[in-house]
């Protein structure tokens, strides 16, 4: 399938890929993303884990350095802003804006009504954590807080994101590559219910801090706040206790009962994504390692350009797939909702 | 009934989470019109696909059940995917009968300046300020997020300085106080996946599990029930000994969440404690001995990790 051609030229998405450090940052750029986002070493972003994140001077750094060389850097500030307080978010707003970023991915509409009080040019972009799956959802955030570009929860169909395409009056970016959320995103309060920190008030999920594994003679359990969530035979690979990717007992059978422990690779449709309209491609990951980043965003920098490139010729190749699978959650892949096989 | 002014506590009947067959769902609400509840919420909000009542016969039955005095208010999906899910939320915009409780944007979207509505439980107002904007644009009610704290609930929504409505009326602050939580929503089918079928030819087998699939861990402890897309908790959040801190937080209404078993019994019990000052010692043994597996939890309430109980 060839790329979709507008005005004569063929319509490119940018590229966005994750930053939870300087160091990623630079890899990401160095390796041709079009756009990164970053969150700054608070709550105020859903990937608020140690060590990880920018502060001001950070922030200021990676601008400048992103800036020289063509690349933009969108701030995400996409958790639920903390009713004991809402200066951290507020404030946070006024960073981006004094930091120079390009474009901040927002969630909460106390957030989104001070940007566009106090910041009405800055350019909004509604993170995955809104959970807006149909283009009224969207237009809500237009017409009222004039969001210019929407993150799609991860799981509608390719032929719903079409149809979302189609009838949105903003940019749509999907998802194409990483960790998946089987739950829709900013909905999901099971890692609240087992850990007392959500993605939507504490920017994390399944926290590290309430992890506990314990070798046993059946294996190395892996429990969260006291949950097993998992419990690994000597032989078998481990994985981070994701408690949707753990494995439990429903009617007397043993497993992934919702979700395997895998990683969402949308590679294979990436002509059917460009030709239908999407604006962006998102790379999960800012608390992955820059290799990651560096190598992943390498991957699909040459996909995009040569998916978007030459008319037809498209195919996914191998070393792409062999690179990106190292990464992948569980060695494994899978093109999530996009393509429901158990639909 | 006691007259609304003197009780403490206005009792909402949540929307029916499962998938009940049409008698059962029928005889469940001419119970609860005989119910002390005064607001009862109608409609489906998990899966399309679940139709033993159809948008027609919800919209009856919230005539006949608003006949017998209740409040009705009908509720939108809470993940809106398709054009079906959307003309059904522009009927809502277009009847004046009852209030609407937005599930989604979408409903936020089709429903701003045209009916009151209510705002649904997974619409995600954490501060004061977001609630501001949700009531400029004509929401009356505000069902407050689960997993957020009974404090916060009063931060968001302060008895002594409430949000105002676009009329000048206070945004009224309602919080899940009994039943299965529900915690999660995803496009993809459990009940279908244990079952290993496609979400399209489910065979609706959701029909066979009143209060959900259980999922316990490899030990056996009871932790979440699969509910078609939805996943609850497999404790029943309760929160019948909070009153006065409910109170503190400016909380005048108490969403009961309905399950099969002696929910009216359930109902009776909030109406007792939370209405007529029936000590909560006396309610709590009955509750806990007619909990479903998983018991209770009341965690939230208290910045505690939802699946925690206690009583102090």
């Amino acid at each position: 399938m060839s790329a979709v051609v507008e005005g004569g030229s063929v319509v490119k998405p940018e590229l966005v890929c994750p930053a939870g450090s300087l160091r990623a940052l630079q890899m990401a750029v160095g390796a041709g993303a079009d756009a990164v986002y970053v969150g700054l070493k608070d709550a105020t972003n859903a990937r608020n884990f140690a060590g990880l994140n920018f502060d001001d001077a950070q922030l200021r750094e990676g601008v400048a350095f992103a800036h020289a060389r063509g690349a933009r850097v969108l701030m995400a500030l996409n958790t639920f802003a903390d009713a004991r307080g809402v200066d951290p978010w507020y404030r946070a707003v006024d960073t981006a804006v004094a930091m120079g970023a390009d474009a901040l991915i927002v969630a909460d509409t106390a957030v989104m009504a001070y940007c566009r009080s106090h910041h009405p040019q800055l350019r909004l972009h509604l993170s995955v954590q809104a959970s807006a799956t149909s283009y009224e959802a969207i237009e809500f955030y237009r017409r009222h807080y004039g969001i210019q570009r929407a993150v799609l929860p991860r799981v509608l169909t390719l032929s719903q994101v079409a149809h979302v395409v189609r009838l949105s009056m903003v940019d749509i970016e999907v998802f194409g590559f990483g960790s998946l959320c089987v739950m829709v995103e900013g909905r999901c309060a099971l890692s609240s219910y087992v850990t007392g920190q959500s993605p939507n008030t504490a920017g994390v999920c399944s926290p590290p801090s309430a992890v506990r594994w314990q070798d046993t003679r059946a294996g190395v359990e892996a429990r969260l706040n006291g949950v097993l969530i998992d419990c690994y035979a000597p032989d078998e690979p481990r994985g981070y206790p994701t408690l949707c990717k753990g494995r439990f007992d429903v009617e007397g059978r043993r497993g992934y009962a919702i979700e395997e422990p895998t990683s969402l690779n949308t590679l294979a449709i990436l002509p059917e994504l460009i030709a239908l309209g999407v604006k962006a491609i998102k790379i999960e990951g800012r608390q992955r390692s820059p290799a990651y980043v560096e190598q992943v965003t390498r991957v699909w920098r040459a996909a995009i350009d040569e998916a978007a490139g030459s008319a037809g010729g498209y195919s996914v190749r191998p070393e792409w797939n062999a690179t990106l699978m190292r990464f992948a959650e569980g060695q494994h892949h899978t093109l999530g909702a996009y393509d429901r096989p158990w639909r | 009934m006691n007259s609304a002014a003197a009780r403490s506590f206005a009792l909402t009947i949540g929307p029916v989470q499962y998938h009940w067959p049409r008698q059962v769902m029928l005889d469940f609400y001419a119970e609860m019109a005989a119910s002390p509840a005064d607001t009862i919420v109608l409609g489906e909000t998990v899966c399309s696909r679940r139709r033993e009542l159809k948008p027609a016969d919800w919209l009856d039955l919230a005539r006949d059940l608003a006949s017998t005095g209740k409040e009705i208010v009908l509720a939108t999906r809470t993940l809106v995917e398709s054009e079906a899910d959307l003309r059904f939320l522009r009927r809502l915009a277009e009847q004046h009968d009852f209030l609407v409780e937005a599930g989604d944007a979408s409903a936020l979207q089709v429903l701003a300046g045209t009916v009151p509505f209510v705002l649904g439980p997974h619409i995600n107002v954490y501060n004061r300020a977001a609630l501001a904007e949700h009531a400029a644009l004509g929401a009356r009610r505000w069902v407050a997020p689960v997993e957020l704290a009974l404090d916060m609930l009063g931060l968001v929504n302060p008895p002594g300085d409430p949000v105002k409505t676009d009329s000048g009326a206070a945004v009224a602050t309602e919080a899940f106080a009994f039943g299965r939580l529900p915690l999660a929503f995803s496009a993809r089918c459990f009940t279908a996946r244990h079952h290993r079928l496609n979400k399209d030819e489910c065979e609706f087998r959701c029909l066979e599990y009143p209060d959900g699939l259980m999922l316990s861990s490899n030990e056996g402890q009871p932790f979440l029930v699969l509910n078609g897309t939805q996943t609850q908790s497999a404790a029943q959040h309760c929160l019948i000994g909070d009153a006065a801190a409910l109170r503190a937080a400016g909380v005048s209404r108490l969403r009961l969440s309905p399950g099969s078993k002696n929910f009216a019994q359930v109902v009776q019990w909030f109406d007792r404690v939370m209405n007529q000052g029936v000590p909560v010692e006396d309610a709590l043994p009955a509750l806990q001995a007619m909990s479903l597996q998983g018991g209770l939890s009341n965690g939230f309430a208290r910045h505690r990790a939802g699946m925690e109980w206690s009583t102090a």
